[in-house]
């Protein structure tokens, strides 16, 4: 079941949009799998590390404005009388920069807190998004501040055997944000099964064990606060092209909360659970909307929280896989003499 | 093949051990044991670069090694069994061994650690994709000293490897150590049990609030008056 339910989620929402064709769900959709990357790469961190990020929509809303930025260029002048001028390029280049620098940021924030981790930690990353978010909402010349960055063009990418390719429809979109979210998760599955992923996962679980094998914690905590960053850095790119307009709001703090709502709720160390709680959390405000007055949705919202953690405190993941297994795992043997080692 | 010359190691203000000398021979298993408090495992936790030392001096085959990083102790050949949570417990049983052998970058090498250690402990075999905090305690130690083994050590530390375990049980761990000494590997243990320790070991030291307070064969030490009313209950 832990196999089949991924693959099946994806065949349904590949085939999603062949049956949906209102745009006001479509969008719904499309935002939902961008912050559900954005939750998938906390995951990362804060599932199997064991470290939480506060301040993760900073990597996202740096991965938004650079790949705005980069495509639409920009004049700035700069201390000592120096001037970058940037010519825009294509949106594709944008991501890519995205990428690369909000993992620089990862590397760059884990480098400075992880000698010292946990409460630490936290403490960085919030100060990190204000930080960011300050200078987004005064470098007036480069970031428009407040006026927000506007008319951000369209992802365009040269796909092989299709030629290039303009992400200007719902439909498209929605698919380029499912390839990437897919990508994504495969990539998480892959690390988290590796060596790599072990030594995370053992950190987490025991640190002076992991310590006592060789693990170099400082250096695996980078690492994965790199890939995570970059990751999110990826989503925030896909949301600037899509949305096409960018304000120092994407830095508020309350997205960060939401993408940890969708990890824990969804259930924290599991490749799934960012997924299923990403799609919770993002589509029930969808849905609560025609229904029911404002006020009453985020009571509804909260509710819905906590009873979810209430009934399944590790996650949504976590109960459907243990109703795939027997209640009681049966008594163990007793231990029959073993040989040593010869 | 190491040798503990006037070590002196601390939390804080309070230094655990206060000047420490001994040595372990290339093939012995050599116990070290003493009260509560008296400095065991942190003598362990210094050999294996967890805690720093503050004065004196660790040697491996001669070389010094007392400023020597865990990571580096292990690519030196000294694993480190360490007391407390002996596993990781949301881990499969093959990821838990396969941690033992975090630094090793021989694929074929290791595969055939993982055969034999399965072969020895079959038991582990059978668990093998099972989380390692859903086994008994004795299987998680045993788990434990797997996972040691898959360091490919020359040297395996082991902390309280009795601990906490059912009295059958307990003897079987020692039989297992035993067994590892009889592969060739060097041993250093560190037990509050004395009796079963001293019996087993080639050579014993006792540690007393951080100082090595008596020395000598296994059999000298339960003769001993002084170690039969304090350690071995008259």
């Amino acid at each position: 079941m832990t196999r089949l339910l991924p693959l099946a989620l994806l065949v349904v929402l590949a085939l999603l949009p062949l049956g949906l064709k209102d745009p006001y769900l479509l969008n719904a959709l499309i935002t939902t799998g961008i912050f559900t990357i954005g939750a998938m790469s906390l995951n990362l961190l804060l599932g199997y590390t064991g470290q939480l990020s506060l301040g993760h929509i900073a990597f996202f809303g740096i991965g938004a404005y650079v790949s705005a930025l980069t495509s639409l260029g920009f004049d700035v002048g700069l201390p000592f009388g120096l001037r970058v001028t940037h010519e825009g390029w294509p949106p594709a280049a944008g991501f890519l920069l995205a990428v690369l620098i909000s993992g620089l940021c990862g590397y760059v924030v884990g480098r400075l807190s992880f000698r010292v981790r946990g409460a630490y930690f936290v403490i960085v990353t919030i100060s990190f998004a204000e930080v960011v978010r300050l200078v987004a909402l005064n470098w007036i010349e480069l970031t428009q501040g407040p006026l927000a960055l506007t008319s951000i063009p369209f992802m365009t990418l040269g796909l092989p055997g299709l030629g290039e390719m303009t992400f200007k429809t719902k439909i498209q979109n929605y698919y380029l944000v499912l390839a990437v979210a897919t990508l994504s998760y495969l990539l998480i599955a892959r690390l988290v099964g590796s060596r790599f992923g072990r030594a995370m996962r053992g950190l987490k679980e025991n640190e002076p064990l992991a310590l006592s094998v060789g693990v170099d914690a400082t250096r695996t905590l980078t690492i994965a606060a790199t890939v995570s960053a970059a990751m999110a850095g990826a989503a925030g790119s896909l949301y600037a092209h899509y949305i096409r307009i960018i304000d120092p709001d994407v830095f508020l703090f309350s997205y960060t909360v939401t993408m940890v709502i969708m990890v824990v709720a969804g259930g924290k160390g599991t490749l799934i659970g960012p997924v299923i709680g990403g799609l919770i959390f993002g589509l029930l405000p969808v849905a609560l909307r025609p229904v029911m007055a404002p006020e009453a949705q985020w009571i509804v919202y909260g509710a819905t929280l906590i009873v979810i953690l209430f009934v399944m405190p590790r996650g949504i993941a976590p109960a459907l896989a243990a109703l795939g297994l027997p209640k009681r795992a049966p008594a163990a043997p007793k231990p029959e003499p073993a040989r040593a080692s010869s | 093949m190491l040798e503990i010359q006037d070590l002196v190691c601390g939390y804080g203000q309070v230094s655990a051990l206060k000047g420490v000398s001994f040595s372990v021979g290339q093939g012995q298993l050599v116990a070290l044991v003493g009260a509560n408090g008296a400095g065991k495992s942190t003598t362990l936790r210094a050999i294996s670069g967890l805690v720093p030392a503050r004065a004196g001096a660790i040697r491996l085959d001669g070389e010094d090694v007392t400023k020597a990083d865990p990571r580096a102790m292990l690519r030196l050949g000294v694993s480190h069994c360490p007391e407390g949570r002996r596993v990781f417990p949301h881990m499969t049983v093959a990821d838990n061994l396969a941690m033992g052998a975090y630094l090793r970058r021989d694929a074929a090498g290791v595969r055939a650690d993982l055969d034999r250690i399965y072969g020895d402990f079959p038991r582990l075999r059978e668990r093998r994709a099972q989380m390692a905090g859903t086994l008994s305690g004795g299987e998680q130690q045993m788990l434990a000293i797997g996972r040691a083994l898959m360091a490919r050590p020359r040297l395996v530390l082991f902390d309280e490897p009795s601990l906490g375990l059912a009295p059958n049980i307990v003897e079987q761990m020692f039989s297992i150590i035993g067994a590892v000494r009889n592969a060739g590997v060097t041993v250093l243990l560190v037990e509050q049990n004395a009796f079963a320790a001293l019996e087993l070991c080639d050579h014993a030291y006792l540690l007393e609030a951080g100082r090595v307070a008596m020395s000598g064969k296994g059999a000298d030490l339960i003769a001993d008056p002084h170690v039969r009313a304090a350690y071995l209950g008259g």
